[in-house]
């Protein structure tokens, strides 16, 4: 860390000479990548809706872990994601349902329960607002440790499996033709995504978690022609607004996550304007 | 099932057994005692009405669907083995607004490289060989969401001949593909066949076709109820009261 808290003292920059805007600096480095990629794989996996729950179900886990006294309520919470994940695969492989029809289901059991916990005796719900609205600015270097941990793990993960997760995405029978097991494979991903969001959520929050797990991706679509561009534009948007949301939040006085989720919304808009012209 | 019973004896030299195939689903039953043989280089359509079980067929014969029965494949002097097949799925089935090139779809389905990071050289030029077969090597940057129905049909049947297989599946090829593309693709199909000597297994609505291109035609119903030459099945009674009876009754 403290590496990284010279080289920003080098830069001529005054919002960098904080401790805490290095730390959320270095925090978006390492996210909007993280984040551009998965994002990609949750648009065509058609999983907004669900990351958009998971987020929810990982709160759950949290006030469950903080009411049984648990001493990191962090890994209870990754246990509930992965259970809720695990549970909504297999459900989905046995119903006939749509599979946004499920979401709804175990997206609002997942609050109630969080909620009902959280507010079990006389109880109070508003220290869990740091959950929901959560604050990049307050993440500490332990925090961006795992993070880096997080990231590489994915980067594996997508190295090893990204051919067949996009070939499951957008062809399913297919992919099956071709001898990949599509319901481990979409398991698997689920999974990622429940860990990868539960881990993130404590040190930067539901909104900004669920506007950088689909809005880099979407918004890639409007102008990628092929795999490679659509990569390299969601990691590009999803840092260009890290980057700029975190600048904005520093002059402007607002939420980093407010300003982070509406400029990714403002790149949707614009590549969804170029698209047009383009067609 | 047991296949010690049968050892390939059907005097041709690589065929695919289907033995007293049935499927069933809970109380009701899909399939019931198929029986079919497809030699290679023949070309064999299924055809009967919507809700027949031919796609379920085609699953079982993939192995993405359990049977009991037997589903065998032999080539000369050997022992059974697992056939490799190439499944050309039935379309339209891409998202249009996908990111995904031709080039990209040959990647994810070859390639252990990721996709993402771009095709190298050497796996560009197996992928233009690729689409040689069906003479699309102009296809490779094109996305596969805006393909018409003739072009995305070539392109899964390039991606169904690599690596070559000893049956090709398709399950309705000739769906939204217009005349001409059909005869184009019919064409293909039969020069391929010709070439390396593989079967074909395709089901079909489009019957103005068979007389000219299968080789052998089997009507489905639940189970087989007429197989042969083109002409005989297609004039046969069971053709006409599977067909007429649905078409009055729906």
């Amino acid at each position: 860390m403290s590496l990284w808290y010279a080289l920003c003292d080098l830069l001529p920059v005054e919002m960098l000479h904080w401790d805490f805007m290095k730390n959320a600096f270095l925090a978006l480095l390492l996210m909007a990548p993280l984040f551009g990629l998965l994002s990609t794989m949750v648009v065509t996996g058609k999983m907004s809706f669900f990351s958009d729950a998971l987020g929810h179900s990982a709160f759950t886990g949290i006030a469950i872990g903080a009411i049984f006294g648990l001493a990191a309520p962090t890994w209870a919470a990754v246990g509930f994601s992965v259970a809720f994940a695990l549970l909504f695969c297999y459900v989905k492989s046995r119903s006939n349902q749509a599979a946004e029809t499920l979401i709804g289901v175990f997206s609002s059991s997942a609050v109630a329960l969080g909620i009902f916990v959280a507010t079990l005796g006389g109880g109070s719900f508003t220290k869990y607002n740091t959950y929901l609205i959560g604050d990049i600015l307050s993440v500490t270097p332990e925090e961006i440790g795992l993070l880096v941990l997080v990231l590489a793990g994915v980067l594996v993960f997508w190295i090893l499996c990204a051919n067949r997760l996009t070939l499951t995405a957008i062809h399913p029978q297919l992919a099956s033709s071709r001898g990949i097991p599509v319901g481990l494979s979409q398991t698997l991903f689920l999974v990622a995504i429940a860990v990868v969001v539960t881990l993130c959520i404590s040190s930067v929050g539901l909104l900004i978690l669920n506007s950088l797990l689909v809005l880099p991706g979407a918004a890639a679509r409007n102008v990628a022609r092929n795999l490679k561009q659509y990569h390299g534009f969601s990691v590009l948007f999803a840092l260009l607004a890290g980057i700029g949301g975190l600048v904005a939040s520093y002059y402007t006085e607002c939420s980093a996550g407010a300003a982070i989720s509406l400029l990714l919304a403002l790149v949707f808009a614009v590549t969804f304007c170029l698209r047009k012209r383009r067609l | 099932m047991n296949l010690h019973h049968h050892d390939g004896s059907c005097g041709h030299s690589c065929c695919l057994r289907v033995e007293n195939l049935s499927v069933t689903l809970g109380a009701d039953t899909i399939l019931s005692h198929i029986n079919l043989h497809v030699h290679c280089g023949q070309m064999v359509a299924l055809i009967g009405p919507n809700g027949a079980g031919k796609s379920t067929f085609l699953k079982a014969v993939l192995g993405q669907r359990e049977y009991s029965g037997v589903i065998a494949f032999s080539e000369a002097g050997q022992r059974s083995k697992k056939p490799r097949i190439g499944y050309v799925p039935q379309s339209p089935a891409f998202d249009p607004s996908d990111p995904v090139s031709v080039s990209d779809l040959f990647a994810c389905c070859m390639s252990k490289r990721p996709a993402f990071l771009g095709l190298g050289s050497a796996m560009r030029r197996t992928v233009l060989d690729c689409l040689e077969r069906v003479h699309g090597q102009d296809l490779i940057d094109k996305r596969v969401g805006t393909l018409s129905g003739g072009e995305l049909q070539r392109v899964l049947l390039a991606l169904a001949l690599e690596p070559l297989p000893n049956i090709l599946i398709l399950d309705e090829p000739l769906s939204g593909v217009d005349v001409e593309g059909m005869e184009t693709l019919m064409d293909m199909l039969d020069e391929i066949r010709r070439e390396y000597d593989l079967s074909i297994l395709m089901t079909t609505h489009d019957f103005s076709l068979l007389p000219r291109y299968a080789d052998q035609v089997v009507l489905i119903d639940r189970t087989v109820r007429r197989q042969g030459k083109p002409a005989e099945v297609l004039d046969s009674p069971e053709f006409h009261q599977v067909f007429h009876m649905r078409g009055g009754s729906v």
